[in-house]
């Protein structure tokens, strides 16, 4: 039977006919598709001409003195030999030790908690409530919190603008990240593990210890990695609990623990303070550059590798 | 003895006990410690900025311009500022961000997923800084220069657009997340009565989640305007700035003001009120940004509650 043969109208058969035939020509669906590409295609080109023009301007300075650049100091001009990034790799490392060793355990304690042992009360959904809006506060003010409180109230401790202020500042602001990440990946163990684990007679903290654990510590990971690499590259908070700006004094080596209590810099500090240098000097361009290429290489890094793990993680589950 | 159970035998040893207690009281310790973070936060925000409140001279909050040292504290030179850069910054981040959550959620295949997604994550991971440098190096003199040839070499509209891009992949993810949330008997009901794709995706997928997708612009704009490095080093001020609502000029927003009063020659604990300042501006960020993840929060949880 042809299609449309009961309308009597023999245009609008041969319409729908029509209709139906024009499979493929859709021009509203192909504009509204294309503009869907070149939105995601414009994604992409800014990625890649950031990368591009970033390499090109800190070419220069990796090309020729690679190796002096990264135990090079802080200096006042461009042209100096000695101009390297040093002090900021140093003070980067701390920071990423100090958050894995304060942040981790707390926010994956926090997590465990919440998912695990928590009754469903109020103080729990509180809890929750707080920790999705420490994660939505902006990072200066975590600055603000850190000169408050690591600076000014225990500076005695800490060494007031210090490292140790600065690496505590960040632990904090990363704690939400790790929490929530943590979390999910908690979540995600299959109920049947923790029922098989109580029916043999285990407690609570050996079930969370045994098979929760275990079955999430690549969920757990890819998180911890992600929050160390946000770490690393924050500056704000550093610059308002005191990162040095201009020349640092000291160059301590990266296992030098006295380095925690003294003033400090880190690479995000470096870059912030040779791009503003730039328009007094326009040599501290290529090099503000140069220095973004180590940091990127650290961060995208840390960032691969979480995307990578998730990836397999999330294959095996399904 | 042999023959009959005792409760001792049936009871947990006493070690396991104390081990379960312990493990217990531990992870609420340290659940506890952000709740601490919370109010030492809100804390310390009021007691200093209190000293501001009290000690300012009311009139030097609205007059020519944002000048630390001579006393002038104009947050309407401020506010106008960060206006300006987050509603940039949204123009650039909103269609972007959408058409790509679109694009994924409801076009790309597998295979396309799965090498785009992680790039918009690489992009979500680089930080702010090296937009920074990218928005005063490339967007200044490429974009804004070309656009208006007067502008200066770091504007509010390079680091609006800086501050834009940094927020792509948050609008892309949550609106993406919102649209998958919509269920395919939507989609295929759709398509039963003979729309189109374009027309599934417009007409009925679009509209279903449009409170994921108002979430993530609200998101997108709170994040916008806590952005502090991209304006610091593109907004084309230092120290200070005279009051303008010129895109194409510099000027501080109030999280660039921040970093320029903590490193600026002043230094924190400079003469007067500048420190407390600097918590008052710390305060109003705070609650302004707030204020907006709460609202985005509410229309999450109607997505999560309809579906």
């Amino acid at each position: 039977m042809k299609i449309g043969s009961t309308l009597n109208d023999g245009k609008a058969t041969d319409r729908i006919n029509d209709e139906i035939r024009r499979r493929n020509s859709d021009p509203r669906g192909i504009i509204f598709r294309t503009f869907l590409q070149l939105g995601l295609f414009l994604a992409l080109l800014i990625l890649t001409v950031l990368l591009v023009d970033v390499v090109q301007n800190g070419w220069g300075t990796l090309s020729t003195r690679f190796g002096d650049f990264l135990s090079g100091t802080l200096r006042s001009r461009s042209i100096d030999e000695k101009l390297g990034v040093h002090q900021g790799l140093v003070g980067s490392f701390w920071i990423a030790v100090t958050t894995a060793i304060v942040a981790f355990p707390i926010g994956i304690g926090a997590a465990i908690y919440l998912e695990e042992y928590a009754p469903k009360n109020r103080l729990t959904r509180f809890i929750e409530i707080n920790i999705r809006n420490l994660a939505g506060v902006p990072s200066v003010v975590y600055g603000l919190l850190g000169l408050f409180i690591f600076v000014n109230t225990f500076g005695k401790w800490t060494g007031g603008k210090s490292l140790l202020s600065a690496a505590l500042t960040l632990s904090i602001l990363v704690l939400p990240i790790v929490i929530i990440t943590a979390s999910e990946a908690i979540r995600a163990t299959p109920q049947s593990l923790r029922e098989g684990a109580y029916g043999v007679g285990a407690t609570r903290w050996e079930v969370v210890r045994r098979q929760v654990l275990p079955y999430a510590a690549p969920g757990i990971l890819t998180g911890t990695l992600l929050a160390m690499s946000r770490a690393i590259g924050e500056a704000a908070p550093l610059i308002l609990v005191g990162a040095v700006t201009g020349r640092l004094g000291t160059n301590p080596g990266f296992l030098d623990l006295g380095a925690l209590k003294e003033r400090f810099v880190a690479m995000p500090i470096v870059i912030t303070e040779w791009t503003q240098n730039s328009g007094r000097d326009p040599g501290f361009a290529g090099a503000a550059a140069a220095a973004i290429v180590v940091l990127l290489i650290f961060v995208l890094a840390l960032n691969s590798i979480a995307i990578l793990l998730r990836n397999r993680f999330e294959k095996r589950r399904k | 003895m042999s023959g009959t159970v005792t409760i001792e035998d049936l009871q947990t040893a006493p070690r396991r006990v104390r081990k379960e207690r312990n493990a217990k009281f531990l992870l609420l310790f340290t659940a506890l410690i952000s709740v601490v973070i919370s109010i030492v936060l809100v804390f310390s925000l009021f007691s200093e900025a209190w000293d501001f409140i009290v000690g300012i001279d009311w009139a030097s909050t609205w007059s020519e311009g944002w000048y630390p040292r001579r006393g002038l504290y104009d947050v309407k030179t401020l506010f106008v500022a960060t206006l300006i850069t987050t509603g940039i910054a949204m123009a650039v981040a909103g269609p972007i961000g959408l058409a790509a959550a679109i694009y994924l959620s409801e076009y790309a295949s597998s295979r396309t997923r799965a090498f785009i997604k992680p790039v918009l994550e690489i992009l979500a991971g680089v930080p702010s800084v090296v937009l920074g440098f990218f928005a005063l190096f490339f967007i200044a003199p490429e974009i804004i220069g070309r656009l208006n040839e007067d502008a200066s070499a770091g504007s509010l509209a390079a680091a609006g657009v800086g501050v834009g891009l940094l927020t792509i992949p948050l609008v892309a993810s949550v609106s993406e997340d919102a649209m998958k949330a919509v269920p395919l008997d939507l989609r295929e009901a759709g398509a039963g009565l003979g729309a189109r794709k374009s027309v599934i995706s417009s007409r009925v997928v679009f509209p279903a989640a449009i409170s994921g997708i108002v979430a993530s612009f609200i998101v997108a704009t709170s994040r916008a305007i806590g952005e502090t490095m991209v304006v610091f080093i593109a907004g084309g001020a230092a120290d200070s700035a005279g009051y303008t609502h010129s895109a194409f000029e510099g000027s501080l927003t109030m999280t660039a003001a921040m970093a320029s009063l903590a490193s600026g020659t002043d230094q924190v604990k400079g003469e007067g009120l500048t420190f407390q300042s600097l918590f008052f501006v710390g305060l109003l960020l705070f609650a302004i940004t707030f204020m907006l993840n709460m609202v985005a929060d509410r229309f999450v949880r109607r997505v999560q509650e309809r579906y």
